[in-house]
C-alpha cells in the first residue's frame, strides 16, 4: 500500500465527540459572563418585578411567587439552550463558516450537530443552576418550595434543555441569517408569554381555547413540571404527563434539527 | 493508484429561492457566487449545473492545479472531493475512499486550505490548530510541539497565542494552512489561497508549498492566476462550465497554445464586419469576433495593431481599447474557453 490508499490510524467517534466538547467548554468558560448576562437578564428582571416588588407593594399576593419561581426557570432554561446554539449556528453558517474546521473532522456530521446540541444543554443546566439561588434570595422565603425532588428536577431540566437546544438547532440552521431578529419577536417571545412561565397552567381555565392551544409549546411541560417538582403545592400538571410531552416534543426537535443542521453542512 | 480519481462528477444546484432577497440559501460553501448562470447547459429552468461530467484524476505526490475563472465548477470541485458538497452524480475517490459512503476515511486523509481564512475566532491561533488536531484524535501532548514547529515554519510563532481577529488577513491564511497541515493529511486541498494577498506573502507562500509539495504530499489547488498554476503545478486541468477543457503539464499546455501573439481590440460597433478584412493581412493567423471585440492571433505580434486601426476606421467605428497578451496559458485558455480569465 502506498501513502495515500494506507489508511490512517481510525479516530473514534467518542474522543472526536469530547475534543467538540471540550472547545465548547473552554469557548463558554471564556464568555461566561455575557452568557449569563445574554440569556438571564430577562428571566431575572422579570423575577425583580414580579417577584420582589410588587409582592412588596401588596400588589402580588404572596402565593404568587411560588407560581413565578418554577416559570422563571423554565424561562432561563429555554432561553440559554435555544440561544447557545441557535446564534452559533446562524453566525457559523451564515457569515464566518466557522465552523468548517469541525464539519472536517472524521465524524459523522450528525455527531457534530449531536455535540453542539449537548453543550448547548449544559448551558441551559447552568443558567437554572444560576438563576435558582438568586431568585431565592431575591423573593425570600417562598412557601411551598421544596428541594427534596432533585432527581425529578434534574431530570426535567434534562429534558426540558434537550428539548430547547434541539429547537435553537433547527432554528438555527434553518432560519435565513437575515431573519433572526423576528425568531425572537415571532417565535421566542410567544413561546414565553404563552408558555405558562409566569401563571400555572390550571389557571388558563378562565379561557378555554388558550388552555388547550398552548399545549404545543414546549415550554408549558418545562415550566408545569418544575412547579411539579419544586412547588407541589401550586397547581401542576401531572408528572408523568410532562415527561411523555418532553420526551415527544424533543425528539421531534432533534429530528428537524439534525436534518435542517445536515441540509446546511452538506451541499 | 491515483490519489483522487472522478468519474462523470457532475453537480446541479436546485434552484434558489425567489429572488426576494440577496445572497444564497444554502449555496456550496466557500463559493464566491453562483457557480454558473443559471438556466446554463439545458438545465431545467432556475437550476444551476457547476459540473457536468467532470473526469479527473490527480497522481499521487502530484501538486495537481485547477485552472479557470469564477464560476467554472473549481470550487464545487473542491467541495465535492472534501465531502462537504454532494455529487448530484457520478463517483469521487480520495485514497481509494468514496466521497459520499466513506466521507469518514475521504475526512481522515485530507487537510483544507479554504478560499476565505475561516479560523475558529473564538480560540487563539494555537488553540485553532491544537484543536482542529484533538478533532482528528492527536492529544495535545503529540500536537504541541507540531503546532509549533508549523506556526514557526509559517512565520507567525508570535501570533501563537493572538487572538485571530488581531491577524492580519495574509496571517490568518497562513494559519489556515498551518491547521490544514497539523493532522498530517496526505492530500491536501487549496482553494484560490492567495486571492487577496499581497505579492510577498503570495511569494513566501508559494515557497510554502514548493516544500510541501517536496515532502511529497498531494497537493491540489484551485487558481485563477495563470502564473500560479504556471509556476507551481505538475499538471494543470483548465475547467470551465463545469467541464475539463485541457489536462496537461503546463510545458505541453503552452506549446498547445495556438500560435502567435493575441491582439484583442475593442470597437465602438460591431466586430463582425471587418473581420475578412482584418484576415488579408499579413502576419494574422486568426481572426474572431465576439460583439464588439475583435480576437487577432498574429506571428509579427504589436504590428498588426495600426493595419487594424486603419481598417475600423476605414469602415467608421472607433477603436476603443486595445490589448496585447504572448503566447502562454492565458491565450490558450482564451481560445479554448472564449474568454479571459480575470
Amino acid at each position: 500500500m502506498n501513502a495515500t490508499t494506507a489508511d490512517p490510524h481510525p479516530v473514534r467517534a467518542s474522543t472526536v465527540f469530547f475534543a467538540l466538547l471540550r472547545r465548547d467548554v473552554l469557548v463558554a468558560r471564556k464568555e461566561l459572563a455575557f452568557f449569563l448576562v445574554r440569556t438571564t437578564m430577562q428571566p431575572l428582571l422579570f423575577l425583580i418585578v414580579f417577584g420582589y416588588l410588587l409582592p412588596k407593594m401588596n400588589f402580588m399576593a404572596k402565593g404568587y411567587q411560588a407560581a413565578l419561581l418554577p416559570g422563571i426557570l423554565a424561562v432561563s432554561l429555554s432561553l440559554s439552550a435555544i440561544q447557545s446554539v441557535a446564534l452559533p449556528m446562524v453566525q457559523d453558517f451564515g457569515w464566518t463558516k466557522e465552523i468548517e474546521d469541525r464539519l472536517l473532522a472524521p465524524v459523522s456530521t450528525q455527531l457534530i450537530a449531536a455535540e453542539k446540541i449537548v453543550a448547548g444543554m449544559l448551558q441551559g443546566f447552568i443558567s437554572v443552576a444560576f438563576v435558582l439561588p438568586i431568585a431565592r434570595l431575591l423573593m425570600g422565603p417562598i412557601s411551598g418550595l421544596t428541594l427534596s425532588h432533585g432527581g425529578e428536577v434534574l431530570l426535567i431540566v434534562l429534558l426540558g434543555s434537550l428539548a430547547f437546544s434541539s429547537l435553537g438547532m433547527w432554528l438555527g440552521t434553518a432560519i435565513a441569517p437575515q431573519q433572526i431578529g423576528l425568531m425572537f419577536s415571532v417565535i421566542i417571545a410567544p413561546m414565553l408569554f404563552f408558555g405558562c412561565a409566569y401563571y400555572p397552567w390550571k389557571g388558563l381555565d378562565v379561557v378555554p381555547v388558550l388552555k388547550y392551544v398552548v399545549l404545543v409549546n414546549p415550554m408549558v411541560y418545562v415550566a408545569e413540571g418544575m412547579r411539579g417538582a419544586l412547588t407541589p403545592g401550586v397547581p401542576h400538571m401531572p408528572l408523568s404527563v410532562v415527561y411523555v410531552a418532553l420526551v415527544v416534543i424533543a425528539g421531534t426537535f432533534w429530528t428537524f434539527g439534525m436534518r435542517a443542521f445536515y441540509k446546511r453542512a452538506i451541499g | 493508484m491515483a490519489a483522487i480519481e472522478t468519474h462523470g462528477l457532475r453537480k446541479v444546484y436546485p434552484a434558489p429561492p425567489p429572488p426576494k432577497k440577496r445572497g444564497r440559501a444554502a449555496g456550496p460553501p466557500g463559493m464566491g457566487g453562483p457557480p454558473s448562470a443559471p438556466g446554463a447547459f439545458g438545465a431545467p429552468r432556475g437550476e444551476i449545473v457547476a459540473l457536468q461530467g467532470l473526469d479527473l484524476e490527480v497522481r499521487e505526490g502530484e501538486f495537481f492545479g485547477l485552472l479557470g475563472p469564477n464560476g467554472a465548477g473549481k470550487t464545487t470541485t473542491i467541495g465535492i472531493l472534501t465531502t462537504r458538497v454532494k455529487p448530484t452524480a457520478g463517483t469521487a475517490r480520495v485514497g481509494g475512499a468514496d466521497v459520499t459512503s466513506e466521507a469518514v476515511r475521504v475526512r481522515q486523509r485530507i487537510g483544507v486550505v479554504p478560499q476565505r481564512p475561516n479560523p475558529d475566532r473564538a480560540l487563539n491561533a494555537l488553540e485553532n490548530l491544537l484543536f482542529h488536531a484533538a478533532y482528528f484524535g492527536i492529544p495535545a501532548a503529540v500536537a504541541a510541539p507540531r503546532a509549533g514547529q508549523l506556526l514557526e515554519q509559517l512565520g507567525i510563532s508570535d501570533k501563537a497565542h493572538a487572538k485571530v481577529d488581531e491577524m492580519s488577513g495574509g496571517q490568518q491564511q497562513r494559519l489556515m494552512i498551518a491547521r490544514a497541515l497539523i493532522h498530517e493529511p496526505q492530500v491536501i486541498f487549496l482553494d484560490e489561497p492567495t486571492v487577496g494577498l499581497d505579492p510577498q506573502t503570495r511569494l513566501s507562500l508559494w515557497e510554502i508549498l514548493r516544500v510541501l509539495h517536496n515532502e511529497g504530499r498531494t497537493i491540489v489547488m484551485t487558481t485563477h492566476y495563470m502564473d500560479e498554476a504556471d509556476k507551481l503545478c505538475d499538471r494543470i486541468a483548465i475547467v470551465d462550465h463545469g467541464q475539463l477543457l485541457e489536462l496537461d503539464t503546463p510545458a505541453s499546455l503552452k506549446q498547445r497554445a495556438p500560435g502567435g501573439t493575441l491582439v484583442e481590440v475593442t470597437l465602438a460597433g460591431d466586430a463582425a464586419a471587418i473581420v475578412d478584412a482584418v484576415r488579408g493581412l499579413d502576419g494574422v493567423l486568426r481572426v474572431e469576433a465576439k460583439g464588439p471585440l475583435l480576437r487577432v492571433y498574429s506571428d509579427r505580434g504589436g504590428r498588426v495593431i495600426s493595419p487594424v486601426i486603419q481598417i475600423a476606421e476605414d469602415n467608421g467605428a472607433a477603436v476603443t481599447n486595445i490589448s496585447l497578451t504572448e503566447p502562454s496559458l492565458e491565450t490558450l485558455f482564451v481560445s479554448r474557453t472564449g474568454r479571459k480569465l480575470d
